[in-house]
């Protein structure tokens, strides 16, 4: 049975399409099918963050609307073996996502693939509710400061509500807290909250910390999953997220400000 | 051995009571679908007496003078069970009772007595039956919920206790015609006693609440004694005053 994960968050710009992109890369890279559809239509972000924007023709909408079939749409990622991309439409009206018609996708995909991987819109409208509705396991991408944390309480809610697991009073969706753009240092000194706030205001298991860094602006400026930049932290992060995402029990990394080494700070290096 | 087959005895009976003030058979069943959507577990299968006694110009109610079964079929296609009707005017008592259903006195006259006939007299039985009728049901299961109440969610107990399993998160809100317990962090808004009952109290496992009531007399997080904070508490009324303190043995 495919699994339909589903990346939300209520508050816009906390990193969801960048999640997206790195975990469906990441299930990818295991051995698990997987495509990854872009729920944000009108603003199409996810196929820049994988660098297959010239390769759209037919898109989410398209599909919908019967105006290409499914395989037309559906972009294969050039670097990640048995991953896809359905890319959201850049025009069309937000209303075209009607529930019958992803539903009806949704279950074609699910034949083929292991994992599809739905990246939300930012909001608790039409987009955010279709991409959620149908989910399997939510990842609840969360800032650590307090209206971005607050937002995730009210898309926990919402999964818990008006899903269609919670509709047809099913087991409930797996819930999934990732803790991104997280800065140690900025926790320190109070301006942030720390993994432990968020934990206990949201209590839901905690998936992953990925911590702020200038390497995703750079990934996604190349057009490549951040995942893929395996010397860097954040990539590693998302790695290790991926791991527990499939059951692996992997300790949580880069929780503290990284102690510079007497030398390096002598040199003033970073 | 035993002589008879059966027993006779009196009970007391709750049951809902329809009291028609209009009958529209056409709008009539829209308008008490409305109401039973307020608490359907509430009215599901409910027996309900049908009262005419509030009923306006019974003479003029030329579709009930004519047949009272559409009024039957209403209440039962919205799963209610009635068993039968009280105090029912006079021109309507043929088509009421050809419905079949029972006709009881008025409540007033509640003692029904069963006749005695002549020859068993010796037996000298005289059975009384009590119908209690109450407008509202007072008594009802608590309401438990075991996972989180987040931001934006409302859930209210009415006409019993809530008792919330887990967190009620900021920006949440919690009410209750009694008690709420809450074996969890009180982050959000929490109100008992909406309907006005003075006795309700609120527990909570950690308090944090931004909001909490009794019977409509708020305190607002500003006011929230600080040295409880986090800490298991209990609230309550004393007159108007909200009492705010530590539950014993924390
Ligand atoms: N860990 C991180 N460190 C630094 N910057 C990040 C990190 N994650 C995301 N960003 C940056 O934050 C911005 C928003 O990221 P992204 O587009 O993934 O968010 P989103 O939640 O999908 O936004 P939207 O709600 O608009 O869809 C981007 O500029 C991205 O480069
Ligand atoms: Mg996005």
């Amino acid at each position: 049975m495919a699994k339909i994960i589903v990346v939300t968050s209520g508050k816009g710009g906390v990193g969801k399409t960048t999640t997206s992109a790195a975990i469906s890369t990441g299930l990818a890279m295991r051995g698990h099918k997987t495509v990854v559809i872009d729920f944000d239509v009108g603003l199409r972000n996810l196929d820049l963050i994988m660098g297959c924007e010239r390769r759209v023709v037919y898109d989410f909408v398209n599909v919908i609307k019967g105006e290409s079939t499914l395989n037309q749409a559906l972009i294969k990622d050039k670097r990640t073996e048995g991953l896809y991309i359905l890319p959201a439409s850049q025009t069309r009206d937000k209303d075209a996502l009607v529930r019958d018609g992803v539903e009806k996708i949704l279950n074609e995909l699910a034949k083929d693939f292991e994992y599809i991987v739905c990246d939300s819109p930012a909001g608790i409208e039409q987009g955010a509710l279709m991409a959620l509705y149908f989910a399997d396991i939510a990842i609840v991408v969360t800032n650590p400061e307090v209206s971005s944390v607050r937002d995730s309480d009210r898309i926990l809610g919402i999964l818990q509500s008006k899903s269609r697991r919670a509709e047809q009073s099913l087991e409930p969706i797996q819930e999934h807290l990732l803790l991104t753009r997280y800065n140690p240092i900025r926790v320190a000194n109070g301006e942030m909250l720390s993994v432990s706030d968020v934990e206990d205001i949201l209590a839901i298991p905690l998936l992953g910390v990925i911590p702020e860094s200038e390497a995703v602006l750079k990934a996604s400026n190349q057009g490549t999953p951040v995942i893929l930049d395996a010397e860097t932290q954040v990539g590693q992060a998302y790695n290790d997220a991926v791991d527990r995402l499939l059951g692996k029990d992997v300790a949580h990394r880069f929780l503290e400000e990284e102690k510079k080494s007497f030398f390096k700070r002598l040199l003033g290096g970073k | 051995m035993i002589d008879v087959s059966f027993q006779l005895k009196g009970s007391a009976l709750t049951v809902v009571v329809l009291a028609l003030i209009d009958y529209n058979p056409k709008t009539l069943s829209a308008e008490l679908k409305e109401k039973i959507d307020q608490a359907p577990h509430f009215f599901d299968n409910s027996p309900v007496l049908i009262s005419l006694e509030k009923l306006e110009n019974p003479e003029k109610c030329t579709a009930l003078i004519k047949n009272a079964a559409p009024l039957v079929q209403i209440c039962r296609s919205l799963n209610l069970q009635p068993l039968g009707f009280t105090s029912v005017p006079e021109v309507l008592l043929a088509s009421v009772q050809a419905t079949g259903l029972a006709v009881l006195s008025k409540p007033s006259e509640r003692a029904l007595k069963i006749p005695i006939q002549e020859s068993a007299k010796t037996l000298e039985a005289v059975i009384e039956e009590r119908v209690v009728i109450e407008e509202r049901l007072v008594q009802r299961v608590s309401k438990v919920i075991t996972r989180p109440v987040r931001s934006g969610q409302q859930i209210y107990a009415e006409g019993a206790d809530l008792i919330v399993l887990a967190q009620v998160s900021e920006g949440a809100e919690v009410l209750a015609d009694g008690h709420i317990h809450i074996y969890g962090s009180l982050r959000g808004r929490a109100l008992a006693g909406v309907k006005g009952d003075v006795g309700a109290r609120i527990f909570c496992q950690q308090f944090e609440a931004e909001l909490v009531a009794i019977a409509g007399n708020f305190v607002l997080q500003e006011a929230l004694p600080k040295e409880l904070f986090k800490k298991p508490t209990q609230i309550s009324l004393s007159g108007e005053k909200v009492i705010i303190e530590a539950l014993a043995n924390s």
